[in-house]
């Protein structure tokens, strides 16, 4: 796991961390806590081109379904098999065992659209007021 | 009911907050949705007991020597026949058969019913009940003097046994008024989840304090209305507004059951003159191949991918981990196991019908 400052987020509520130029991506910790249980995960698949911002996956909570946007541009290099059988894992831990896929970046200066960590905080405050 | 009209609580409000419940509107009430997490709560009402704050239903009352010819006119099932102490499950339906409403129908004594409804509907209700008063009867809306509380579980015995040893006679769908903390109230054995389980129905100022009382026991947790309605669609029951509305006949809602054709009733007539034409519709239960779930509004489709029909409910089953769903299509459909997809003109997903409840192991009736 990369340190919480290596985090890069959407207004989406996903985030991404880049590890030997693969970005990791999954959903932040405010969606998975208003998605509530999530009972389903769609992944995208291995080898597909996917566009930064445009839908890659979906997750489905026992009350309705949500679209995962994805954070970067690229090729899906990996996708976490593990949310097939176990898509709760992504509320016991949305920032490690809950990753949903990897991607090839196709271009890393699309990070410049995305919030650093601190830049997601202030974010986030402004939600709630 | 007028969705511009300020949301109502109900006197555990203040306590849903403090255990961290997230409220939603439902039905022109602010309530509970979740406290932990569906999922948590759906289990803890399936293996112990957990209790749902539902003042937001209302009851109405119709007493007089008059009220068993007026209740038998307007409710679809017999209720000549019922006993004092007794309840069973009706409808009450417009002149063209749609329905108005489900209810429960309580004998509280000889000439004295209670009947619950549907929150967004008593005014409704009450409105088109007094249309048929007649005689010496009279009806009473006292849903704001009554809070309820729904027990349920296998334990749900034990739970209200330890407050109130002689609530261990009640039979399913029998009630009676006990004492419970000091306070008068009615209970009935009956619930929406196919548990062991009790509604209470309590003076509603001191509704807090019994809540309150019931949860120091812990072998039950609260629980909210996404629980519920996970607890409700596993059994297969119908809820307002989804599988039944003003515009969709029992005929079209699977629920010939509950109507009692040797009585003349308000809504008879339209129903016999539907039930001979060629187009009708019927009621299907679908199980997902997968864990993905069915949504209302979800169009259900033959294996050769016609649209046959619409999901009126669906959720994910925590027992079956799956999807399942509740459906209303073209009838004559084939048999139980029948290939549908579920979905979207863009994205369909397969599942296969099945015989209701989608949950069998209930201890409803232990």
């Amino acid at each position: 796991m990369a340190n919480q400052e290596e985090y890069f987020f959407t207004k989406e509520h996903e985030w991404v961390y880049f590890e030997d130029n693969v970005a990791v991506v999954g959903v932040a910790e405010y969606a998975q806590n208003a998605l509530g249980d999530i009972t389903y995960v769609e992944l995208p698949e291995v080898g597909e081109d996917v566009e930064q911002f445009e839908q890659f996956a979906s997750v489905e909570s026992v009350k309705a379904a949500s679209d995962i946007f994805a954070p970067i541009s690229g090729k899906i290099m990996e996708v976490n098999k593990k949310l097939e059988a176990s898509p709760e894992l992504i509320n016991k831990s949305c920032y490690e065992k809950g990753w949903i896929a990897k991607i090839q970046p196709a271009d890393l200066n699309e990070k410049n659209n995305l919030m650093s960590q601190e830049e997601y905080t202030q974010f986030l405050e402004g939600l709630d007021t | 009911m007028d969705p511009s009209e300020a949301l109502q609580y109900t006197p555990l409000y203040d306590d849903h907050v403090s255990r961290g419940a997230r409220m939603v509107p439902f039905g022109g009430w602010s309530m509970p949705v979740q406290y932990t997490g569906i999922i948590e709560e759906y289990w803890q009402c399936r293996k112990s007991t957990a209790l749902f704050d539902i003042c937001h239903m209302g009851e109405i009352i119709v007493h007089g020597d008059h009220a068993i010819d007026v209740l038998e006119k307007i409710v679809t099932c017999s209720l000549a026949s019922l006993g004092v102490n007794r309840c069973r499950y009706g409808l009450m339906l417009n002149t063209l058969g749609g329905v108005v409403d489900d209810l429960i129908v309580f004998r509280l004594s000889d000439n004295k019913y209670l009947l619950v409804v549907n929150a967004a509907n008593t005014r409704k209700d009450l409105a088109h009940i007094q249309q048929f008063l007649h005689g010496q009867a009279s009806c009473q809306d006292i849903s704001a003097k009554i809070g309820k509380l729904d027990l349920q579980g296998p334990l749900a015995r034990e739970v209200l046994e330890a407050l109130c040893p002689e609530v261990s006679k009640l039979r399913y769908f029998q009630c009676d008024e006990f004492f419970l903390l000091d306070e008068p109230c009615w209970i009935s054995r009956t619930g929406y989840t196919g548990e062991l389980g009790y509604e209470i129905f309590y003076p509603w100022a001191k509704t807090k304090i019994l809540w309150q009382k019931i949860l120091e026991n812990d072998k039950v947790k609260p629980a909210g209305l996404g629980a519920r309605d996970v607890l409700r669609i596993e059994m297969a029951y119908s809820l307002y507004g989804h599988e039944i509305s003003d515009d969709i006949t029992p005929l079209d809602a699977g629920l010939e059951a509950f109507l009692d054709f040797r009585k003349d009733f308000i809504g008879k007539p339209a129903l016999l003159e539907k039930s001979n034409r060629s187009v009708a519709q019927e009621i299907i239960y679908f199980v997902s191949d997968d864990r993905r779930s069915p949504r209302q509004g979800h169009k259900i489709f033959s294996l050769d991918q016609m649209v046959i029909g619409e999901v009126t409910s669906g959720t994910f089953s925590p027992a079956l981990e799956k999807g399942i769903g509740i459906g209303r299509v073209v009838a004559p459909r084939k048999d139980v196991g029948e290939k549908i997809y579920f979905g979207t003109q863009a994205n369909f997903w397969p599942g296969r019908s099945v015989q209701k409840p989608f949950y069998q192991n209930g201890s409803l009736k232990q």
